[in-house]
């Protein structure tokens, strides 16, 4: 960030808060950017000449005679082909002892898109785990999180999918990221043989929380570019946004804004949706597709952060351990992706959409036959027989280490079905069964 | 001389401006920022500052920047053209903009002013006439669009002149009237109305009599919609309350449907955009498009203008309403609308109410459905606005205040259930929660039994109560076990499923199962119940669900064919077969 020729150097600070501190300036313009002792800050309230300032890396040890330097623009990103295969912080310096990148600046979180440009998603996002493909199927200018416990192995499968998806180019937003994670990424990638089209914004847990707020909008305006002037498919994968909307509760609480729900902002689904609707289609033929990562408490998604979060994105996947086969698998009931009617049917084979809802309608009877034998009651032979297909769908279908072709999940689902249920059972519209049933 | 001032102050969106003259609650201001106008509305004043929400983002603002007041409040611009437009929430016509990207401060007419239509008048020299009278007509798409006297115009008047039939722009004027003062007004066919009053001038607005049919059978059959009512659908993310209305939204029996998309996702609209100039309507055979006025304000979008879109959406509703139209107005979702009031508030330090929204919410929200209904106009015709509303309660618990408030407000209930979507039952409308104040009234009954069939209410009443049975038996035997309850309750249960399965659930993505015509479903019905009338025999309850099963299987794949077609009429005498089985014994 260059400074101005001609700055005013303030060195009054009247108010110093965790996050925040004010003084008194003129001429200062909302949202732009400064330094406070050469911290990084930007500008969040302007009261007649009182000018308060959200300082990123915390306020700590910063004193009333400190130096505050204002430059004139809101936060901004360089942006060239040469983003790629950096590894930058959250205000998009290096951090991988690279030089310096230079390019086009562009103001972070930049204005909308115009809903009547945008195109419809209709290009399948294949990642060969069929608890995704099959029932679950992801389109490119789609977001979509995981909502997964900390436990849970989310870091594992985002980075798999960004490498089996195919995209031109993977950003990858880290928010509050333990280092081992990063570095796991980082290794990941690295040995994918697939650094070239990696960019890396990182906030880690050893760096501010605060900072953690410009790491989406950073990744973002990167993904931006790419998809839009050289139309290539982006897929952003950001983790974890629960520490992100952490990060705003925390400013907000400084700035003595009245909490709504869980403590967090009133604004939080505005906050949330300006990061997720940057995901879209482009007329060009460029895509931006977000997959993110909301970490819950105990699998309560009534918390206003995956809860805000679900009414925004285009769905959400859950990971679940199942016992029965002890390994993770992509839960198919909670589980959703909204775009996948854009492409099943149509990209896929047309028996998918029938397929994919009796397998998940008789998985339900299953699990209401679990339920029964947990209370000790007997079990009827098509309560046994729920249970044997549930054992197999999970082993052979829903499990994350599943790496096949969309129709030979769906030829696997068939023989599944007519392993064990009747036609009858299966209630599928009977053209489609007439062409696939098997016996 | 407008009133003029300047910035003082800046908090997000939240505009403080010293004001140099009188400045009116809800007042219109432009904000420049270096040559750029922002528009800002505003909310609240003290002394000389006026308090503005700005409709845009306020990046790059500074203390100093020059404000115009403008005198005016939000205001809708209302004419012919506006048919098959994408407006944003302030009416912004979406096509018309240039770039890929929403430019700040870049606001786009309405429609063309300078159109040519092609005018009929309807009333004479002499005449004398009302706010919102038809002075004549010209033909927006196949709408016979009447150009009405101007809401505002007050008292009785005199048509002092009115142009012959022939071509004119918008913009020309096409006649003059006279106030009971004598002072004269010329008229062309665009007026002006702010968003957040009423639009009057109706003889008076009756109780909903008659139903609408939307071809969704969860909502005719069981809990239908009227004519001019209201409506809303609460339900936890995931549940398919968009999915809904726009079915809804493709099949309803309306002349216009007003859509406000109000901070829900963009790819939701984009599907509009997409689908909607290609699908046909069913009755008309004319696109789906050709009907529809969509209200676009994403998720993304300034926040302030999403609390204005609905607004917006409602008055365009009221405005072809006044022609005599039948309009269908649907807003997904207003929980966010809600939520954009309390980022407001909050920024204005209100003290807050429950879960931090505004205080006055439910008064708000009541005043906004009430805004629907079934209108009788002054020259004998009739005109409705139908709202049905979706709510997005927070963590799916309807006892927050949005869902709470609305219950109030809105007629019929649709409640969408987490346990049918997860079990993948569509459309997820709980059949026990649900209601339909509508099937209470005794204009609704009267007119059910003369369009449907004699006494179609009380067969509404025998479904529900089958369905209740049903789940009462379900409970008995998940707590029991199969064994352990008699085998009444699983026939009980099992004619539950069979409500469940043929009629409730309808698959929106197939041709003919995606929309049911009411005589349809009278059949469907009339089918189910003459099933679930029959005695049956077993001899063992695993007897029950296979057969159940099978019943179940064929009445599902009756929903796929042509009605009465061959395929249909052949499982119609598979369907008999099967009942002959069981009912011989």
């Amino acid at each position: 960030m260059k400074s101005r020729v001609f700055q005013k150097i303030y060195t009054h600070i009247e108010n110093i808060t965790k996050a925040t501190c004010t003084i008194a300036a003129d001429g200062i313009t909302n949202e732009e950017m400064a330094f406070v002792a050469g911290r990084p800050a930007q500008v969040v309230k302007i009261i007649g000449n009182r000018v308060t300032l959200q300082i990123f890396p915390g306020t700590r040890g910063i004193p009333t005679d400190a130096e505050v330097v204002f430059l004139g623009t809101p936060p901004v990103l360089k942006v060239s082909d040469d983003l790629k295969g950096r590894f930058f912080n959250a205000y998009g310096s290096p951090i991988d002892n690279g030089p310096a990148v230079d390019g086009e600046e562009r103001e972070i979180g930049g204005p909308s898109v115009n809903p009547v440009r945008r195109m419809q998603p209709s290009e399948l996002i294949a990642t060969g785990i069929a608890g995704i493909d099959l029932n679950n199927t992801i389109v490119s200018g789609q977001k979509i999180p995981f909502f997964a416990d900390p436990d849970q192995p989310f870091n594992q499968v985002m980075a798999e999918v960004a490498l089996r998806a195919k995209a031109d180019i993977i950003i990858l937003g880290g928010m509050g990221m333990s280092n081992d994670d990063y570095l796991y990424y980082k290794n990941t990638f690295e040995n994918a043989g697939a650094l070239g089209r990696i960019i890396s914004f990182m906030n880690t847990t050893e760096n501010p929380p605060v900072e953690r707020l410009l790491v989406p909008d950073m990744c973002l305006t990167a993904a931006e570019y790419f998809a839009l002037d050289s139309s290539a498919r982006v897929l952003v994968l950001l983790s974890d946004m629960t520490l992100y909307a952490d990060a705003l509760s925390i400013v907000s609480n400084r700035m003595d804004q009245i909490p709504s729900k869980d403590s967090m902002p009133g604004s939080l689904y505005s906050d949330l949706a300006k990061i997720y609707e940057k995901a879209a289609q482009f007329p060009g033929g460029g895509s931006i597709t977000i997959i993110a990562v909301t970490t819950l408490s105990g699998g309560d998604i009534t918390h206003a952060i995956p809860d805000n979060t679900g009414y925004i994105t285009e769905g959400q996947l859950y990971l679940r351990r199942d016992t029965d086969i002890s390994k993770v698998i992509v839960d198919p009931f909670r589980s959703l992706s909204r775009l996948k009617q854009l492409v099943i049917g149509r990209k896929t084979r047309e028996d998918h959409p029938h397929l994919m809802n009796a397998c998940v309608r008789l998985y339900a009877d299953a699990a209401g036959a679990k339920t029964k034998l947990e209370n000790g009651f007997d079990l009827t032979d098509y309560d046994r027989r729920t249970l044997d297909f549930a054992r197999e769908y999970s082993r052979e279908l829903l499990a994350i280490d599943i790496n096949i072709e969309i129709d030979s999940m769906l030829d696997t689902a068939w023989h599944l079905l007519g392993k064990h249920f009747t036609r009858e059972e299966v209630a599928i519209k009977q053209e489609v069964m007439d062409t696939y049933w098997v016996q | 001389m407008s009133t003029h001032g300047r910035v003082v102050g800046i908090v997000a969106n939240l505009v403080t401006i010293e004001a140099d003259g009188p400045v009116a609650q809800n007042e219109i201001c432009y904000i420049d920022l270096n040559g750029t106008k922002l528009m800002a509305e505003v909310i609240k004043i003290t002394g000389s500052l006026a308090y503005a929400q700005v409709f845009e983002s306020t990046r790059g603002l500074y203390v100093g920047c020059t404000v115009e007041f403008t005198g005016r409040m939000l205001e809708v611009t209302l004419g012919p053209g506006m048919l098959s437009k994408s407006y944003d929430g302030l009416q912004n016509d979406l096509d018309a903009m240039a770039g890929v990207f929403l430019t700040r401060g870049e606001y786009t007419p309405a429609f063309d002013e300078n159109a040519v239509w092609r005018f009929a008048p309807l009333v004479r020299p002499g005449d004398t006439v009302r706010a919102a009278d038809w002075l004549g007509s010209v033909r927006e798409g196949w709408i016979e669009h009447k150009i009405m006297v101007p809401f505002d115009f007050e008292g009785a008047g005199t048509v002092v002149s009115v142009v012959p039939m022939g071509d004119y722009r918008a913009c020309d004027t096409i006649a003059v009237i006279a106030d009971a003062g004598g002072g004269e007004r010329s008229l062309n066919m665009i007026m002006r109305w702010p968003v957040k009053v009423e639009v009057r001038g109706y003889a008076d607005k009756p109780r909903p009599f008659k139903i609408m049919e939307t071809g969704v059978r969860a909502i005719d059959t069981l809990n239908p919609m009227a004519e001019g009512g209201t409506g809303f659908i609460p339900g936890p993310f995931g549940c398919g309350k968009t999915v809904l209305q726009h079915a809804i939204s493709k099949y309803a029996e309306a002349d216009l449907i007003v859509l406000v998309a109000c901070g829900e996702r963009a790819n939701e609209v984009v599907e509009i955009f997409k689908e909607f100039p290609e699908l046909d309507d069913p009755r008309t055979g004319r696109k789906l498009m050709e009907r529809t006025i969509i209200i676009c304000n994403t998720s993304n979008m300034p926040v302030a203008s999403r609390e204005a879109s609905v607004y917006t959406g409602m008055t365009i509703a009221e405005y072809y309403r006044m022609m005599g139209l039948k309009v269908l107005l649907l807003a997904d979702s207003t929980s966010r609308w809600a939520q954009a009031l309390r980022e407001m508030s909050n920024r204005m330090e209100e003290l807050p109410g429950p879960d931090a929204f505004p205080m006055d919410l439910p008064a708000i929200i009541a005043n906004f459905y009430s805004r629907a209904g079934f209108v009788n106009l002054n020259n004998g015709t009739t005109g409705s606005i139908t709202f049905i509303g979706t709510v997005s309660p927070a963590g799916g618990n309807l006892k927050e205040p949005v869902a709470e408030s609305t219950k109030k407000a809105a007629r019929c209930f649709y409640a969408l259930s987490q346990a049918r979507s997860d079990s993948k039952r569509y459309p997820a409308v709980d059949p026990i929660d649900s209601y339909s104040k509508y099937l209470e009234y005794r204009e609704v009954i009267e007119q059910l039994d003369t369009t449907v069939e004699p006494g179609w209410v009380n067969k509404v009443v025998q479904l529900k109560d089958i369905l209740l049975r049903g789940k009462e038996a379900r409970d008995q035997i998940h707590i029991l076990g199969d064994d352990g309850v008699p085998l009444d309750y699983h026939v009980a249960f099992n004619k539950a499923e069979i409500i469940d399965f043929a009629i409730l659930q309808q698959d929106a993505f197939d041709p003919i199962d995606a929309s049911t015509p009411l005589v349809r479903q009278q059949y469907m019905v009339n089918t189910v119940l003459d099933l679930c009338s029959s005695p049956f025999s077993f001899d063992d309850f695993e007897q029950v669900g296979a057969y159940f099963k099978h019943l179940i299987n064929i009445l599902r794949q009756m929903n796929y064919q042509e009605f009465m077609s061959e395929r249909f009429k052949a499982l119609e005498t598979e369907l008999a077969a099967a009942l002959s089985e069981r009912r011989a014994r």
